[in-house]
């Protein structure tokens, strides 16, 4: 290995805006994103939908990764372990589209944030990096 | 007659793009020119005929969980179903796995220094049927066999470009050992830029995109190098897929000729790129 793992997860801190699934939160997130998983399955999806408090207390969340979860606040989700593929299926759940769900991260309304996908994206101009600024 | 991979092919695997193909929205203006990049590329699949595809891609949360995630994993089944994704399986044909190619690759990939870990039995998400989709339209089966190749880039670290390369390398000699006259290709999927989470989400980088397809030709050895926080800073938190691409390319062997390109901005939040590479000897 030509990087120590401590340098090479240090990088990661330094990208604006961005949670890299790293063990930590892999390991933070765990019954977080297991939950999520469970609703792959449509029966638990009924479940879910009729009680979503009642479900949640069948798996071992942190009181903090139940109020995000319920909040739909992704961006919160994500600080406490939860990974995107697996919150799909909470917002898929909900009837929401990748963009739609994506959206609600970035402080933009979904209409703002479709238009500025159709005219080419988000820069990467200013957001490569915290420290350089670039 | 040994078996041969005689053409790579890179494509993102976007799962709006499945969800296009199978609701035929492919004639909306949205989708139109989006699509059209492909046709060449179906023309020329239906002559190439490939009997076997080696097709890479990344489970997304749906036949793998956060309990076990391995880093390459092979199917050796016989027969891999369109997984629920949370919506019910895409209404698309089973995929026919290849075992006696699959087991073949697996045991020399093992000899060859790569563990890999073996699947029999799990189902394929849009990482690998909305590729196909791409590549071959609507018809009622798959006209190959395909071998899925699952990659880890959802948990990190993911493989290395350079592991990657190495193994796509390893996979064509352990193809060139396959006693049977079969013609092979070998596809990596994924990208291009994108991220889906957090407040920098919505980034595209059609700059990096097009220089790292310009590369796969012109300078592949570049790509081997590029460490994994350049995709991340430069391309988006899920760009990191584009290792996947290089497994691929490593597979080709040294020279390629581009056949076909086609990049388009946006599909869903992400870059659309596809390449199509003749191997060269």
């Amino acid at each position: 290995m030509t990087q120590s793992i401590q340098d090479y997860l240090a990088q990661f801190e330094d990208i604006p805006g961005t949670r890299v699934f790293t063990a930590a939160r892999a390991r933070r997130g765990y019954w977080l994103n297991q939950f999520a998983m469970s609703l792959m399955k449509p029966e638990n999806r009924d479940r879910w939908k009729a009680d979503e408090r009642a479900y949640l207390e069948d798996w071992p969340l942190s009181p903090e990764q139940k109020d995000a979860v319920l909040a739909r606040d992704y961006n919160r989700c994500l600080d406490l372990g939860g990974n995107i593929y697996f919150l799909a299926k909470v917002f898929s759940t909900d009837g929401l589209s990748f963009l739609q769900a994506v959206s609600t991260m970035t402080g933009m309304s979904v209409e703002d944030y479709q238009a500025m996908m159709l005219a080419g994206g988000r820069s990467p101009d200013g957001v490569r990096s915290i420290r350089e600024g670039i | 007659m040994m078996a041969r991979i005689t053409a790579g092919i890179g494509s993102s695997h976007i799962p709006l793009l499945g969800v296009a193909s199978d609701f035929d929205k492919t004639g909306e203006d949205y989708w139109r020119d989006c699509f059209a990049g492909y046709d060449w590329t179906k023309r020329w699949m239906a002559q190439q005929r490939p009997d076997v595809v080696i097709l890479v891609y990344n489970d997304h949360a749906s036949a793998f969980d956060m309990r076990f995630i391995p880093t390459f994993a092979i199917g050796c089944g016989e027969r891999f179903r369109p997984a629920d994704e949370g919506w019910g399986p895409r209404a698309v044909p089973d995929v026919i796995g290849h075992p006696d190619l699959a087991w073949h690759i697996a045991q020399c990939l093992v000899l060859d220094e790569f563990d890999m870990t073996i699947i029999n039995e799990m189902d394929v998400d849009h990482g690998l049927t909305v590729p196909l989709s791409m590549m071959f339209g609507k018809p009622d089966a798959w006209p190959c066999r395909i071998i899925p190749l699952a990659v880890n880039v959802v948990t990190y670290p993911p493989p290395t470009g350079n592991r990657c390369w190495l193994l796509g390398e390893a996979i064509a000699r352990a193809v060139e050992s396959f006693p049977e006259d079969i013609n092979v290709q070998i596809w990596g999927t994924g990208g291009m830029s994108h991220q889906l989470q957090g407040p920098r989400a919505g980034l595209i980088n059609k700059a990096w995109d097009n220089r790292f397809l310009d590369d796969l030709s012109a300078d592949p050895q570049r790509l081997r190098r590029i460490p994994h926080i350049e995709y991340l800073r430069e391309t988006g938190s899920e760009g990191i897929e584009m290792v996947m691409w290089l497994i691929m390319r490593g597979a080709l062997g040294p020279r390629v000729r581009q056949l076909h390109r086609h990049y388009h901005v946006p599909a869903s939040n992400t870059a659309v790129g596809h390449i199509v590479l003749e191997k060269l000897t």
